[in-house]
């Protein structure tokens, strides 16, 4: 496939697949066990939602490795089967896309805090984020996705793990903000003048946002990256923020509301539109069938 | 007195061994173990907790004073009489049994910790049976609930419901939190309230424990 960096420098714009954690808790995933485990119990899920993406119009596919690092896995005791959890959920990506999608490997944090206000050292993380990159890549994804961060360091370790194990492999790399009186902060801190500055800088080629506080804030979000940046611009929502109604769980945003508010971030000028939690196939078909209005 | 705002200072500076010095000179300076901490080490944490609030500063900046004054609480506990380190209350906190999201409720215990009460922490995906069993063993009066996902928000109910089962809701109060639970889920579940944040959290039981001590229903709060 062509590079999607060169396609981004002609100007293209690409729309990308929704939630992943959201869809597989209606599809069986049980309270409390990883969204990953699927990968090993249940590939053919995986396969289903990416063929659900992909028919949506999706032209980036992520696989369910949000919380497939070493690190992040230990948590369940499943830090042995790092390898087989990442290749598994490529793998699945792949017999779904046939060279009309590019296959993004998710990676998230690692849920452990960095020293010296937490106990992790960097050298942990970096080794960790490695290991489940290297297993992303060799397994073939296209496009590595550090994503839903919130401490600079640990992206940026993440960003430098994908570049030292493939330097031409695009890396994306994406911070979740929430508004305060003062801008927009992670809860570590980080701005997004500081965010732009430390992602570029690690070597990331496309930067942005993703998970957040609804799509109304992303807009304002990637108004600021691109006031800041020069790097084509990722921006990832939630369908709004989750409420609560009759013990179900709701997501405000409608398709055709994060389809209308998308107008404006290809108006601003980012690359990349895709969603986040609570969003579902129609909210990205919704955005597919605006983006394609626009170009014409 | 000049060395306790030092303190305050120093731990609002995450300057853990600065802290710890300072507390050691506090001591041999003859100041009372309890002035130490309410007029040093929690008037501090209580600084850290306002700019956290209003976004002053940032989760990293909370953890590195939290770690600086549980270094002076550590030096001053064995000077208090067993037992009897000053406590505005005890308070169990965990997050609930499915979910192993902690930093939310780790805030929660710091702040708790620095406005000077004690705090039973149990982790992460913590069962309702280890809830009551601990509130009743350590007779504590406030439990406290974290859960970041939706899919554990039921086990919230379950521990409410164990406590109501075991004729411990008039000795027990009940506060929930965590990114999707609402005062309307609180009040739905039968807790006794809902915090949205650490800050608030502090609030809320600091009014739990008053209200509870008057004998009166607090109310949930709405519409945060």
């Amino acid at each position: 496939m062509e590079d999607i960096l060169k396609r981004i420098r002609q100007n293209e714009i690409f729309v990308a697949d929704g939630a992943m954690g959201t869809m597989l808790m209606k599809r069986g995933l049980k309270p409390g066990t990883p969204p990953e485990s699927f990968n090993i119990t249940h590939p053919e899920i995986l396969e289903n939602i990416a063929k659900l993406y992909l028919d949506a119009g999706a032209e980036i596919i992520q696989t369910n490795t949000f919380g497939a690092s070493p690190l992040k896995l230990s948590f369940y005791s499943l830090e042995s089967q790092t390898e087989e959890i990442n290749r598994n959920a490529v793998f699945a990506v792949k017999k779904i896309v046939n060279k009309n999608a590019y296959i993004s490997g998710s990676c998230g944090p690692s849920g452990k805090l960095l020293k010296p206000y937490g106990d992790t050292g960097t050298e942990i993380i970096y080794n960790s984020f490695k290991k489940q990159i290297n297993a992303l890549i060799s397994a073939g994804v296209n496009i590595i996705c550090a994503e839903t961060m919130t401490d600079l360091t640990e992206i940026t370790l993440a960003v430098k793990a994908a570049k030292s194990i493939s330097s031409s492999i695009p890396v994306m790399a994406t911070m979740t903000f929430d508004p305060t009186p003062k801008g927009f902060y992670t809860i570590m801190g980080v701005n997004i003048e500081k965010a732009a500055k430390g992602l570029e800088d690690a070597g990331a080629d496309i930067i942005g946002s993703n998970c957040g506080n609804g799509i109304e804030n992303m807009v304002k979000i990637a108004k600021k990256f691109k006031e800041v940046s020069k790097l084509p611009i990722i921006i990832q929502s939630n369908a709004g923020v989750p409420e609560i109604k009759n013990g179900k769980t709701l997501y405000p945003e409608t398709p055709d509301f994060m389809a209308e508010k998308a107008k404006e971030l290809v108006s601003i000028g980012v690359s990349i539109i895709g969603g986040c939690c609570g969003t579902t196939p129609e909210h990205i078909r919704a955005i597919r069938e605006m983006v394609d209005r626009m170009k014409q | 007195m000049d060395i306790l705002r030092k303190i305050s200072e120093a731990l609002q500076n995450g300057n853990n061994e600065k802290v710890t010095m300072l507390t050691k000179k506090a001591v041999e300076e003859n100041i009372s173990p309890k002035e130490i901490l309410d007029k040093g080490l929690i008037e501090g944490m209580n600084i850290i907790g306002d700019k956290y609030k209003n976004h002053i500063i940032f989760l990293p900046d909370v953890l590195l004073a939290a770690k600086a004054m549980y270094g002076g609480i550590a030096l001053l506990k064995p000077m208090f009489i067993e037992g009897n380190m000053p406590s505005a209350g005890k308070v169990v906190i965990g997050t609930v049994q499915g979910d192993l999201h902690d930093i939310g409720k780790n805030l929660v215990g710091i702040m708790l910790k620095g406005a000077g009460f004690e705090v039973i922490d149990l982790g992460n995906n913590v069962p309702p049976e280890k809830f009551v069993r601990t509130v009743k063993k350590e007779n504590a009066s406030i439990v406290g609930m974290s859960t970041l996902l939706t899919t554990t928000m039921p086990v919230m109910r379950d521990v409410v419901n164990l406590i109501k089962k075991e004729n411990l809701e008039d000795s027990i109060k009940i506060i929930v939190g965590g990114a999707p639970v609402s005062a309307e889920f609180a009040r739905e579940i039968g807790a006794d309230a809902y915090s949205y944040d650490s800050a608030n959290a502090v609030e809320t039981v600091k009014a739990l424990i008053a209200e509870k001590d008057e004998g009166k229903e607090y109310k949930v709060k709405s519409g945060e």
